[in-house]
């Protein structure tokens, strides 16, 4: 019989071994889903997570895709440490685009050196306000931040199809639900020629070392870090959980609309009805992965960037459906919380011992 | 009139999958277990009831396909977080997310299909008595099935032993292990009743509501009926009422066209959702009412003591 022991202390080394074991376990699993489907299961993974990268243009999409994921994730990792299930990024992301684009089509002629950043102000402006209302209901009417952040995200998509739909559309294109392209003022410069790489990237590694400062040097990093492992002695002490929703839902929603504007304002250039392939809920799993610390999201979102890079060659050259991508990630998911068991627990075989029989 | 009893046939078939998996979230729930994969399982059971169907020509074989597949979902679930002690918050996402993936993985191969809906009931005399007759006595069988199982969901927990057991389960996981329940087991049956419904949910959207497979076509559905679980305060009957006032909801943009309103389809289409935040907000803000209804130990692993 199988039965599992709680350790004394967490096991530091399963901390970070469990989520080694856990892309292991679902490399195994997709190439046995891969040989389902008829192809070779090795050519498939190799197309899946060696070929995106064996180039130097291959690793700056890479950095690209990255991006979006590692500043969700830093920002989502914050919450879900005080038990703040902000799950509506993608939402918040979109509202960040909405917000800063807005100003780009507003000043759609500008050539002002002002533009960029007054946009990057309104884009985490945009996040911060959609990530304020889960945290206003939650606070002050109780209603769960699961629920209403994740609503929200299916208004905001619903509100950036209606503005490009309508008032919104490019006068000159054709009748496409397309807004205008951004003028080149309102435009992300690209840091490295001959590649997509954008100044959003410079800002990722930047939000990654703001929060590893935050979490391991601040009073509020600090509060984080209890509140999640021991409410009640947080409550003891005098921390306020009203305080953390706020912060984490505000913070989590300027860092995702900052995300969604260097999306529109970097390699997509305008607003359309998809600006995301889901970049918000693949940072809940970037966080994970991560463990929730600033470091281990920077490695997760490269993971998981990669698992969208091999989804479009697997599209393309094996023909799989693009929905591989998703299936790869809520595998990796289950394998990660499954494997997180190891870091609390050790696994005994036999049956208990007699002092436990006795109890 | 005219418009009224199409209003109310739309309305049945947009409430049905809303009561269907909220029926069955509301047991797990009160077994003590909060499965946030609602969404995912109604998606995986939506693509295996169509492709079954599709493939074998009957709409029975799809419909138990579709519910072996919700509880084959929920026994991910169910191993993960009450055997494995994984969080239930993060189980449940990840759940969704591989529902999302899977069921499009599935589906790529039967985008386009069609079938034939499932059929009405037709009683000769009843189903044709004017106006009422098709709306009583004409509906599908999964219609009929959603409101005989939340009577009886009801009854099974006010009236019957069994509810009691699981109550106290959901309420207090230590007495009910002290007294000599097995917690575990009970909530791997409770999940796994949730993940049946939510399969049966995801089968009636497939099949009846629209029948073809769409990519995540349950559209937060799921998410709705987690929601009008706590809108319900954890009550069979509220939860009737509440998943026809969301159907009612969400059909309006249908009707609204034909009645002369001239709002922007997107902001028709957003209404189900800002209706599930408002009256979440309502519920909740009754603090001490959510208290004295919601099981105690929801969302808390449960170790039994060696």
């Amino acid at each position: 019989m199988v039965r599992l022991e709680p350790r004394r202390q967490h096991s530091q080394a399963m901390v970070y071994l469990s989520p080694v074991l856990a892309i292991l376990m679902t490399l195994i699993v997709g190439g046995i889903i891969f040989s389902f489907m008829g192809k070779n299961p090795f050519d498939a993974l190799y197309t899946f997570f060696i070929l995106p990268i064996n180039n130097s243009y291959g690793i700056s999409e890479l950095f690209v895709k990255a991006t979006p994921l590692v500043i969700i994730a830093i920002g989502l990792s914050m919450g879900f440490r005080a038990n703040v299930w902000n799950i509506g990024a993608e939402g918040q992301l979109t509202m960040g685009a909405i917000f800063g684009g807005g100003l780009a089509l507003y000043f759609y002629d500008s050539e002002s050196m002002f533009l960029l950043p007054a946009m990057f102000v309104l884009g985490a402006i945009g996040g911060a306000f959609w990530g304020a209302i889960p945290a206003l209901l939650r606070t002050r009417f109780n209603a769960n931040e699961i629920l209403t952040s994740l609503m929200l995200t299916y208004v905001a998509t619903l509100f950036l199809s209606f503005l490009v739909h309508g008032p919104w559309r490019n006068p000159e294109g054709f009748n496409f639900p397309e807004s205008r392209p951004f003028p080149d003022a309102g435009l992300l410069p690209v840091i490295y020629d001959g590649t997509r790489v954008h100044l959003g990237t410079a800002f990722a590694v930047l939000v990654v070392i703001a929060g590893w400062i935050l979490l391991s040097k601040s009073v509020i990093g600090f509060q984080l870090r209890v509140v999640g492992k021991a409410p009640q002695a947080a409550r003891h002490v005098g921390f306020r959980q009203k305080r953390m929703v706020w912060f984490t839902l505000l913070l989590g929603g300027a860092l995702s609309g900052l995300a969604g504007l260097f999306e529109v304002a970097g390699p997509i250039g305008q607003l359309q009805p998809a600006i995301s392939p889901g970049y918000g809920f693949t940072a809940i799993i970037v966080a994970f992965l991560g463990r929730l610390h600033p470091l281990g999201v920077l490695f997760g979102g490269l993971i998981m960037a990669l698992t969208y890079l091999g989804g479009e060659l697997a599209q393309i050259t094996l023909g799989l459906p693009n929905a591989v991508t998703g299936l790869f990630q809520g595998i990796l998911l289950f394998f990660l919380l499954a494997c997180d068991v190891l870091t609390k627990y050790r696994v005994r075989f036999g049956t208990p011992a007699a002092k436990g029989e006795a109890a | 009139m005219d418009w009224l009893i199409p209003l109310i046939l739309t309305v049945i078939t947009a409430s049905t999958p809303l009561l269907l998996a909220s029926t069955g979230e509301l047991i797990t729930e009160k077994s003590g277990v909060l499965n946030l994969g609602v969404e995912g399982m109604m998606l995986v059971g939506a693509i295996s009831g169509f492709a079954v169907t599709a493939s074998s020509g009957s709409a029975i074989l799809g419909i138990l396909a579709a519910i072996i597949a919700g509880m084959l979902m929920s026994l991910i679930f169910a191993f993960l977080t009450l055997t494995l002690m994984a969080n239930q918050v993060a189980t449940g996402l990840a759940l969704t997310i591989f529902g999302v993936g899977f069921s499009a993985l599935v589906g790529s191969g039967f985008v386009g299909f069609a079938i034939e809906p499932l059929p009405g009931l037709h009683i000769p005399v009843l189903t044709d008595i004017p106006l009422v007759g098709e709306i009583l006595f004409g509906q599908d069988f999964l219609v009929y099935l959603s409101i005989v199982m939340v009577i009886a969901v009801g009854f099974f927990l006010s009236r019957t032993r069994g509810g009691l057991i699981l109550k106290a389960v959901g309420d207090s996981h230590h007495s009910a292990h002290a007294i000599g329940y097995s917690v575990i087991k009970i909530r791997y049956m409770a999940t796994m009743f949730g993940g049946a419904m939510a399969g049966l949910a995801g089968a009636y959207l497939s099949l009846s509501y629209t029948p073809m497979w769409a990519e995540n076509m349950t559209a937060g559905r799921g998410w709705i009926a987690l929601a009008l679980v706590v809108f319900a305060t954890w009550r069979p009957g509220r939860l009737l009422a509440g998943a026809y006032m969301f159907g009612l909801i969400s059909v309006l943009q249908l009707h609204a066209q034909s009645a002369g309103v001239h709002v922007p389809s997107q902001f028709m289409s957003m209404l189900p959702y800002l209706a599930t935040v408002i009256v979440l907000v309502i519920i909740s803000s009754d603090r001490a009412k959510i208290r004295l209804n919601a099981p105690a130990c929801i969302g808390q692993a449960f170790r039994p003591a060696q």
